[in-house]
């Protein structure tokens, strides 16, 4: 069971080494765009640190929004979704080791570039270790989550959109306990509570999402 | 081994068969005929479990095939029309990928020796992406060399292959056939396969 789940993983890193700009772009969006905000907010730092935990994290989400739509379409349009479904495992497993792979490429770096991103808003010691861990604990679940929906859009045209749409509502959790950690970490209430609630919707994720985008994929390939 | 009955199919509002049915013992090789759009492609899915019927049921060693699952999958070898090859790995990883993939266990002496029957000997570490049509075709079918699951469902496999492509990969199905295994394949060529029963099934 943990071998299929492996393979798959172990591919999908392969092909993600091999096509490095993506990962790499996916990245400077994240870094850009959270960067602009200290530009165009002005050098205020008691502004800049009440907003930092809400930009970092929605420029985290659009970041793993970006690397969404190619999580299937690639191996659909060449023909290895097919033979995926047909491996004598359960689709469920398959896309297990295709979310890994997605988080590993898409959730870790974000993970760890944010505290360096974090002192441009002049956070604290304490908020940048919160916030990296409450990135790290969380992007699996937005990985998880996307995979329902990139599944769901499997080969609709306009799809990236529809896609947007779909799951950007589904990732509001995330992001309030997300941001709620770093915020509660700041104000002195400790973000403990955050950072478990962000733990269990990932375990719920990683546990449950893959299996609907299984059922999703089987429909996108009749 | 493989049975079907009363199948019907409808794709959007058309339906492009009914009442189909076959057998198909070990040994033996069915080949779909019709012209483009008479359903070859959706009666090869159906075979492979991806479509289901609009009735009917298919059979694989007496059990309906959506019951029999991971059990039938095992048994199950898909070529279609798509390489599912990847362009950024090489033809040696692309054979070994596959073959983890489907839970097989092919060493890579065993994927080398294939590629050097389909002719690839020498490009094992060149990207795909670098390869012509012709030589994608070729990883693909280099698949079929060391498989030996029994039941082959082949979707226009001679597409892109020259002549000598053509020989070596009947002389591969029928070396297939004689080993007790069976296969389902569309073809618009006629290709003569030396060994085993020979049916056919035309669409219309």
């Amino acid at each position: 069971m943990l071998n299929i789940v492996a393979a798959v993983a172990g591919r999908d890193l392969k092909l993600a080494m091999r096509r490095q700009a993506d990962i790499v772009s996916a990245l400077f969006f994240f870094v850009i765009v959270v960067s602009l905000f200290p530009l165009g907010i002005g050098p205020e730092p008691d502004l800049l640190r009440k907003l930092a935990p809400g930009v970092l994290w929605v420029a985290a989400l659009l970041a793993t929004m970006l690397s969404l739509p190619r999580l299937f379409a690639d191996d659909h349009r060449d023909g290895t979704l097919e033979q995926l479904a047909l491996a004598p495992h359960p689709l469920g497993l398959v896309v297990t080791g295709k979310v890994i792979a997605h988080w590993l490429v898409s959730g870790l770096p974000l993970a760890l570039i944010a505290p360096v991103l974090g002192i441009q808003f002049d956070l604290s010691t304490d908020a940048l270790l919160v916030l990296t861990g409450a990135i790290l604990l969380g992007t699996p679940a937005l990985s998880g989550i996307g995979a329902i929906g990139a599944a769901l859009t499997l080969g609709l045209r306009g799809g990236g959109v529809l896609l947007s749409l779909l799951v950007l509502p589904l990732y509001i959790p995330v992001l309030i306990f997300g941001a709620g950690a770093v915020d509660a970490t700041v104000s002195g209430l400790g973000g403990e509570g955050h950072l478990s609630l962000l733990a269990a919707m990932t375990c719920a994720s990683i546990g449950f999402a893959p299996w609907a985008a299984a059922a999703a994929l089987k429909i996108a390939l009749e | 081994m493989l049975e079907a009955d009363n199948l019907e199919c409808v794709r959007g509002e058309r339906r492009l068969f009914a009442g189909l049915g076959f057998r198909l013992e070990a040994g033996e090789l069915l080949y779909l005929q019709g012209r483009n759009g008479a359903g070859k492609t959706s009666l090869l899915r159906m075979i492979i479990g991806l479509l289901p019927p609009e009735t009917g049921e298919i059979r694989w060693k007496g059990e309906p095939i959506r019951r029999a699952g991971e059990s039938f999958r095992a048994d199950l070898c898909y070529l279609g029309h798509l390489n599912a090859i990847k362009e950024e790995l090489t033809p040696l990883e692309n054979l070994l990928a596959a073959a983890r993939l489907a839970g097989e266990d092919l060493s890579e002496d065993d994927a080398l020796d294939a590629l050097e029957q389909v002719g690839l000997a020498g490009r094992e570490d060149l990207a795909c992406k670098y390869l012509s049509q012709g030589q994608k075709r070729r990883v693909a079918l280099a698949r079929l060399v060391k498989e030996r699951r029994p039941l082959w469902v082949l979707d226009e496999p001679f597409v892109a292959l020259d002549v000598a492509a053509v020989d070596w990969l009947a002389g591969l199905i029928s070396a297939h056939l004689q080993r007790g295994g069976l296969a389902v394949m569309t073809t618009h060529q006629r290709v003569d396969i030396p060994a085993g029963t020979i049916r056919e099934l035309r669409l219309s």
